[in-house]
């Protein structure tokens, strides 16, 4: 009797482990995210008021063409991003493969930017990438008079430079996860398939590239997240402009909510995008948990 | 003959073509924070006159010294200094304790299954995905009834709050690549829970410390919108503390001691990457991340 | 025994410190070079009266960071004594019931005496007083290099028509016209200054004030918008996303001629070495003449369980409306004092006459407050207002266009 008991105890230790974990989950972020369901039903406006309106604000939302610009910037920006960052990380992670000389220096420089905050290098990024200050003029002076690189003041060009900054930040991050990948590929295949005359090349695109698919799922996910919670770099970069033609949800969300005390209708915007999010992450996660 | 000359011409070509491709992504990762490093070291005029790409006529460090313990931050004139100690306060218990947390957590989904941990781990790692934005409010007025409001705890604990879906998903994933079978035979000797931990996994455990450590610094270090929110002048963070320094809404800007401040603000995060970058990289291969 | 003994003194002397002086904590975004001076100025003023002042600065977003962490801190329980918080938002604030009454403060001062009345209501809750104003900034300036405008055989323009005249020139002499930077408060500013030179103070009333909806649908909006159409014209394309100061520095430095933007901007001149009279000119936006758009900044005062806490919050009331501090703030922070009968030695010229201005402008209605610097309608109106004025100045929308969604925007909000 006492056995089982003690037994019983001891299999539930794992559980005590993280119940605390548990409990937070469940009140700071699945209560809040009811919270905030609530608050985007209301009429609330500087701080908030439980004055009930029903579907109002996100009927507002649905008809604000400011939100779907939100929308198909963050749809652009996050695809261009996530795929630019693979794209340059997978180079870079398969180029210092190689064997090159000074890996670890150049593996330092592509990843630090990482550690960086954009509250710290974003007045940089608005001098280089603005045409009469920065790359433009520099280019211009050294001779090449036609040149000109003026997207941050271009209203359709804009987002891209937004692309730009965030792909400095955070491809080194992808290079290293790209690259511990590939240095666990057993090396046998691939010498297998040297010998069958394949080229390199073809090697990496049919052979080691596939091997890697976890990774790049991984990636993603670390992607689309920085990419969702894209916030401080557009603040500092465009703030939104020129006009409204960079804005993202997550700053659409903060500005209706604090700066023009509309509370509810940040929150109903905030349901939008959390929705969102898990259209795109709940697969994700279903796959994950069914590999294992 | 003929075929191998070839073949080490191509090689050699192509050994020029990586490096030159490598370099050229060294220098667009470089590129700002040279422009950042040469700014701070011109005077002001040199700045509104110039290229901001030329080296500095007159180096001088005065902007570095005036960011650190002179510039007006607010109603006081001490620099960034004081602020930068509120980050450390806030920064080393938070990322101590959401690692050690997240090991347990990590240890547990990995190897102590139980009916519903995937299920579980699934709703953690979905919190990640959260706009802060969204709990700000709500957390004020928890920490207002827990009496944590503007205080240094309270920021900790919401670093903690929302820093351990990702340090449980960084031990978890490391933890899964470590035998089973190990942990198997251990429960055969009789080992619990806690032995297991600390006798097996622990000592293994190092490079996925550092990287949740480096990962939850950066992310810490770096925070904002928390430190802006949940602080007051006795806590705030070097972030905001900078934030401060570089807006102004009719003064004049000081670029120079701007730019000084913000390489002073990034200088603790930078300096774990380029020291312990080694250990980074070494915790991700062995599968912090797959 | 010396070493516990000293730290003993120590902590007594921390004690008595902390009991000193009650902490009166003070949220603004005035955190950096002349404004944070102008603000530590406070801070020493109370100090000297027996109080201690806490600072929260939280800069950012033309105070949209201050704002959420104001709101965070009246949702924890414990707002700052005084926050800094303008026009119509002080109604918003004070519609909740979280207020302090300034009443006695502003009887025991005289303030109804010294404020003037177009001034008064805005700090005022159901006639009662809930706010402190600390300084008056004039925006429908034009700043001037008269070395580009000679260059460039131009004169200075009094109306659009003859702005269009001289911008021509200048543009064919090689210059910019406009030094403009491409953010939507500053194109508001612009624009808000357009609107009252073609409309005249009647009709900004009712339009960016009243939004009466048939004003803001009118043919004058309409011209308004082609007038900001024209004037875009003449700016440079690299205008969007830079910050006003880099645009005044195109002015002091001689590459572009004008700049439309606050007071403030003589503040950029002056560091430059830069002489009002010679280097350069303040003169008012065309058409604008006699008119005056006022940004006051302001303290709203929170309700404080302490009764000490209350009393030093009516102390730096009280701090704020005397002339002492209202000359030295001002002077730093190139603003002019709110109240009237403050001594006009410290003050240079431009300060003088937009103090002058004032006190004309007040008789004749057409002191006026700006949409774009939140003293006119609520945030939420004056965001809807920014994204129209925004998208036009961003693309070629018609100016006809431009009116009707203003007109929806504002009924939108409303």
């Amino acid at each position: 009797m006492m056995k089982s008991k003690l037994k019983y105890l001891e299999n539930s230790i794992p559980k005590f482990v993280v119940t605390p974990t548990f409990l937070i989950m469940i009140i700071f972020v699945y209560g809040f995210i009811m919270w905030n369901f609530v608050l985007s039903l209301t009429n609330s406006k500087l701080l908030p008021m439980y004055n009930f309106v029903g579907f109002k604000q996100y009927i507002e939302l649905f008809g604000s063409s400011k939100w779907w610009l939100a929308l198909e910037n963050l749809f652009i920006f996050s695809s261009l991003f996530i795929a630019s960052c693979i794209a340059i990380g997978l180079l870079l992670a398969i180029f210092i493969d190689q064997k090159i000389r000074f890996e670890g220096v150049f593996r330092t420089i592509y990843l630090y930017p990482m550690a960086l905050s954009f509250i710290a290098t974003g007045t940089i990024w608005q001098w280089m990438l603005n045409p009469g200050l920065g790359l433009q003029k520099f280019v211009v002076e050294m001779g090449f008079k036609n040149f000109t690189f003026d997207w941050l003041v271009d209203t359709k060009m804009a987002i891209y430079t937004i692309v730009i900054a965030a792909v400095w930040q955070s491809t080194g991050f992808v290079m290293i996860l790209l690259l511990a990948g590939l240095r666990g590929i057993n090396g046998e295949v691939i010498n297998a398939a040297k010998i069958d005359g394949a080229s390199m090349p073809k090697i990496y695109w049919k052979i080691i590239i596939p091997q890697l698919r976890p990774v790049f799922f991984s990636s993603i996910i670390i992607l689309l997240h920085i990419a969702i919670k894209t916030f401080d770099l557009v603040v500092v970069m465009t703030k939104g402009g020129p006009g409204y033609s960079t804005i993202l949800p997550s700053i659409f969300m903060y500005q209706y909510s604090f700066s023009r005390n509309k509370l509810a209708y940040g929150a109903s915007s905030a349901m939008i995008m959390l929705l969102f999010v898990m259209i795109f992450v709940v697969p994700y996660l279903y796959n994950e948990l069914r590999k294992r | 003959m003929d075929v191998i000359i070839k073949e080490k011409n191509s090689n050699k070509i192509s050994r020029i073509l990586i490096y030159l491709v490598l370099s050229i992504f060294a220098i667009y990762f470089l590129l700002p924070v040279f422009v950042m490093i040469i700014t701070s070291l011109k005077d002001i005029n040199e700045i509104k006159n110039g290229n901001i790409l030329s080296m500095p006529q007159h180096f001088t460090i005065q902007p570095w010294i005036d960011a650190w313990q002179n510039a007006r931050i607010g109603a006081s004139a001490h620099g960034i200094k004081p602020y930068f100690i509120n980050s450390i306060m806030i920064t080393v218990p938070a990322v101590l304790i959401s690692s050690i947390i997240g090991s347990f957590n990590g240890y547990v989904f990995a190897k102590w299954k139980f009916k519903g941990s995937d299920l579980f781990f699934a709703f953690l790692l979905f919190g990640c995905f959260i706009p802060f934005q969204v709990i700000l409010l709500p957390m004020s007025q928890t920490l207002g009834k827990l009496g944590l409001s503007q205080s240094v705890f309270g920021l900790i604990f919401v670093h903690i709050v929302y820093g351990i879906s990702f340090t449980s998903l960084f031990f978890r994933n490391f933890y899964v690549s470590i035998p089973t079978e190990l942990i198997n035979a251990a429960k055969i000797d009789g080992a619990g829970f806690f032995r297991i931990f600390f006798k097996i996994l622990l000592p293994v455990s190092l490079p996925i410390f550092m990287v949740c450590i480096i990962w939850q610094m950066t992310q810490i270090w770096n925070d904002f919108l928390f430190g802006v929110t949940f602080s007051d002048v006795s806590t705030q963070p070097v972030t905001v503390a900078l934030n401060n320094l570089v807006n102004s809404t009719s003064s004049v800007k000081r670029y120079n001691i701007d730019m000084a401040a913000a390489l002073i603000a990034v200088a603790p995060t930078l300096i774990a990457y380029i020291v312990s970058g080694k250990y980074f990289v070494k915790g991700l291969m062995a599968g912090a991340v797959k | 025994m010396t070493k516990f003994r000293r730290i003993a003194g120590a902590l007594l002397l921390l004690g008595s410190l902390s009991l000193f002086g009650t902490e009166v904590e003070v949220l603004h975004w005035w955190t950096s070079g002349g404004e944070a001076k102008a603000v530590s100025e406070l801070k020493n003023e109370l100090n000297a009266n027996g109080y201690t002042w806490k600072d929260f600065a939280v800069a950012g977003g033309n105070g949209s960071n201050a704002m959420t962490a104001l709101k965070s801190r009246v949702m924890a329980g414990n707002p700052p004594a005084a926050a800094q918080v303008k026009g119509p938002s002080i109604q918003q604030w004070a519609e909740l019931g979280v207020l302090a009454n300034l009443d006695d403060v502003a009887k025991a001062n005289n303030w109804d005496k010294l404020l003037p009345k177009q001034f008064q209501k805005i700090f005022k809750y159901k006639g009662h007083y809930v706010a402190v104003p600390v300084n008056v900034h004039k925006i429908n300036w034009m700043w001037v290099n008269p070395a580009v405008f000679r260059k460039a055989g131009a004169q200075i323009p009094t109306t659009w028509a003859e702005f269009k005249v001289a911008a021509d020139k200048i543009k064919k002499a090689g210059f910019i016209p406009v030094a403009q930077g491409g953010q939507p408060w500053q194109e508001a500013t612009i624009f808000e200054s357009i609107v009252l030179g073609i409309g005249g103070p009647t009709f900004y009333q009712k339009a960016m004030v009243d939004l009466d909806a048939k004003a803001l649908g009118s043919d004058t909006m309409k011209k308004s918008f082609d007038t900001l159409r024209m004037i875009k014209s003449y700016t440079d394309k690299n205008a969007p996303g830079r910050d006003w100061n880099l645009a005044t520095a195109m002015v002091y430095k001689g590459k572009a001629a004008m700049q439309f933007m606050g007071d403030w901007a003589k503040g950029e001149f002056s560091v430059a070495g830069k002489h009002v009279g010679t280097d350069y000119l303040a003169v008012d936006v065309p058409q604008t003449s006699g008119s005056y758009l006022f940004n006051i900044d302001s303290f709203i005062m929170f309700k404080q369980k302490d009764a000490d806490k209350t009393k030093g919050q009516k102390e730096l009331a009280k701090l704020i409306l005397k002339n002492k501090f209202q000359t030295i703030f001002n002077v730093l922070k190139g603003s002019v004092p709110v109240i009237q009968g403050v001594p006009r030695a410290p003050f240079d010229d431009i300060a003088l006459r937009s103090m002058d201005e004032i006190n004309a402008a007040a008789y004749t209605h057409s002191l006026l407050p700006s949409l774009a610097h939140q003293m006119a309608v609520t945030d939420a109106i004056r965001g809807a207002v920014f994204d129209v004025i925004t998208k036009f100045w961003n693309s070629d929308e018609s100016s006809s266009d431009a009116t009707k969604a203003l007109v929806n925007a504002v009924q939108n909000e409303k």
